[in-house]
């Protein structure tokens, strides 16, 4: 249990009628990039939403670094390691790039209420090394020009960007992100790429993604695992669950579906 | 156009952030403290009441412009404070503690009223909010051994330790520095991490939940803090007025605190100081006109409600940042001059925001 840095186990998730997730189970080895695939609606978001535990699974455990995730409230999350990023971008629209950024430090605040009130010395200082964290991310991610921007302003190529950007302030051991290339041109989606593998191999973080777009998905990850109507379809390296029979079904329809279409003559 | 170099990372965190803004608040500041010797006692008195309702509005601003939950009752936080005030000097207690009692149980009231805020959101949360109003002022009108009932209550002019400030220009001087303290405390917490969690509540619950803060938590010391800010403001109020009865912290009040913010212009400091000059000023403005208008118009009653009415209105319709977003536009077109587009400050329409998760 312990060698791998996330592993969720017979997940299971009904929203009414709906079978969401359906005993789906999976481990994350630390230092890896994790891909879920699958169609709309195959279940990969409320994964992620299990795991940040927006939701509650209705069967099943989620354990990170061997601890019970869904003892933890929402707000825990990120404290322990994990941040996540957002499908349709959730940022806060009426601060600038640089509060966002700072905001995602929140975990990390050293000062309590009463010396922030009186702004002593010791928030001052606190303030100072927030700044320097979030100055080292907007480095790392090229954001300098965008630095003081307001968000509501920005393109939404850059605030796909400053959403990654804001979770890597937590200072995470584990990424989750929702369609990073979704809204992406060619070019920023290779930019994508890059700083993935760049969160990878310079920072040491492990990644969890969602994704669609498949050369994305074969430039980063190590394994992949797809999901259809709520299910694991396949694991494995991105060649092999491609070229799996069962995925190109969930995709493309088997054989007989498209026979059926045909014109009887 | 003035272009700052910045050197190092107190520079951004400073509340002056270049010798302009050291001059002019500095300057605003002396003429306040100088007001006193140079109007007259009666317009002194309407600049006290804008500094009391200034504290009340950096509170809802702090909890509706800042964490984005609407109070529509928070003239009973007023009505708290101010009640609190009267019944613990009454009973002898020096200024400053009876002050501090005043705030902390308006606090206190304000944590119970936020704990509703967990579950219910916008518009519910207003309308808990009005009822939590009516439900305050009519304790007030019911609980007579301590409040006097419909019949009010008279408070003495503030006592701290055997000095009586007993004249107008004290009350003002130490209404002034009440003020003062509870801007600088307020924009302190909002440049730190407590005010940037405010932010982030208003703008997106659910990503400020997964930066890891905590949002009960956060929401109730917002509802702490406005609600205290409010009890100040209610017990300066009391101290001005010397008589408080339940009338005076109904819904009306509530109505005008929430417009104070709306038209000083929602997110900003500056609107909460903007809006309550136009609040006192509104009436006396009115009131000069009132000889230059045709008397079947001037003698008209609700003149002053339909006023207001239009102005929200307008302010809603064509100035959703306020007063203080209409200086904020004036001063661009001043500071670029020849440059200034019309749509600067339009704001791009969050489409793309998703819905799925509230």
């Amino acid at each position: 249990m312990t060698e791998h840095l996330l592993s969720a186990k017979d997940l299971t998730v009904r929203f009414g009628g709906v079978l969401a997730v359906d005993n789906v189970s999976f481990d994350v080895n630390p230092g890896e990039v994790f891909t879920l695939i699958g169609p709309n609606g195959a279940g990969k978001t409320t994964v992620f939403n299990l795991i940040s535990r927006i939701y509650t699974p209705t069967a099943g455990t989620i354990f990170y670094q061997g601890e019970d995730l869904i003892r933890h409230p929402p707000h825990d999350i990120a404290a322990l390691g994990i941040a996540r990023t957002f499908q349709n971008i959730e940022l806060f629209e009426h601060a600038s790039v640089l509060h966002n950024l700072l905001i995602g430090g929140h975990t990390h605040r050293k000062t309590g209420f009463w010396s922030e009130l009186f702004f002593t010395g010791k928030a001052m200082q606190a303030e100072i090394e927030a700044r320097e964290k979030a100055e080292r991310v907007i480095d790392f991610l090229d954001l300098q020009h965008h630095r003081d921007a307001m968000v509501a302003g920005l393109p939404y190529g850059v605030r796909k960007v400053v959403e990654l950007g804001r979770a890597l302030c937590t200072e995470p051991k584990l990424l989750l992100l929702d369609e990073p290339s979704s809204g992406l041109n060619v070019e920023e989606t290779d930019d994508m790429a890059f700083w993935i593998a760049d969160i990878k191999n310079e920072l040491g973080i492990t990644v969890l993604m969602v994704e669609h777009d498949m050369s994305l998905v074969s430039k980063v990850s190590d394994r992949v695992v797809a999901m259809n109507q709520g299910a694991v379809l396949a694991m494995g390296t991105p060649r092999e669950v491609q070229n799996d029979p069962g995925v190109i079904e969930a995709y493309l329809g088997s054989i007989d579906d498209v026979s059926s279409l045909r014109r009887k003559p | 156009m003035r272009f700052i170099f910045k050197t190092d990372y107190s520079q951004d965190i400073r509340l002056a952030k270049h010798g302009g803004h050291v001059f002019w608040y500095s300057l605003l500041l002396l003429t306040l403290a100088a007001a006193p010797w140079v109007i007259a006692e009666y317009w002194l008195a309407q600049l006290t009441f804008i500094l009391i309702y200034a504290i009340a509005g950096l509170g809802l601003m702090l909890l509706a412009g800042f964490t984005g939950q609407f109070s529509i009752g928070h003239a009973a936080f007023l009505g708290v404070g101010a009640y609190t005030q009267a019944v613990f000097t009454g009973m002898g207690l020096p200024f400053p503690f009876a002050l501090a009692l005043a705030a902390g149980i308006a606090a206190a009231v304000g944590v119970v009223v936020g704990l509703p805020a967990l579950r219910v959101k916008g518009i519910y949360l207003g309308i808990a909010t009005i009822a939590f109003g009516f439900i305050v002022e009519e304790v007030f009108a019911r609980w007579e051994s301590v409040t006097g009932g419909n019949s009010g209550m008279h408070i003495k002019a503030p006592n701290m330790f055997g000095w009586e400030l007993g004249s107008a220009t004290e009350f003002y001087l130490l209404c002034l520095v009440i003020t003062v303290a509870a801007t600088l405390g307020i924009l302190n917490l909002l440049r730190s991490a407590t005010g940037r969690a405010f932010v982030a509540i208003r703008d997106s619950e659910i990503s400020a939940q997964s930066m890891g803060i905590n949002l009960a938590q956060y929401k109730t010391l917002s509802f702490a803090i406005s609600a205290a800010l409010a009890g100040v403001a209610g017990a300066l109020y009391a101290h001005k007025l010397q008589f408080i009865s339940p009338d005076q912290f109904n819904i009306l009040q509530s109505i005008d605190l929430l417009l104070m913010v709306v038209i000083g212009g929602l997110g900003s400091v500056h609107g909460a100081f903007l809006g309550a000059i136009f609040l006192i000023s509104m009436p006396q403005v009115i009131a000069l006109s009132k000889d230059h208008l045709p008397t079947f118009i001037g003698t008209a009653p609700g003149l002053q409600g339909l006023v207001y009415g239009v102005v929200l209105i307008a302010f809603v319709l064509f100035e959703p940042m306020g007063l203080y977003g209409r200086w904020l536009k004036v001063r661009t077109y001043l500071q670029i001059f020849p440059f200034y587009r019309k749509g600067m400050f339009k704001r791009q329409k969050a489409f793309q925001k998703s819905d799925r998760l509230r």
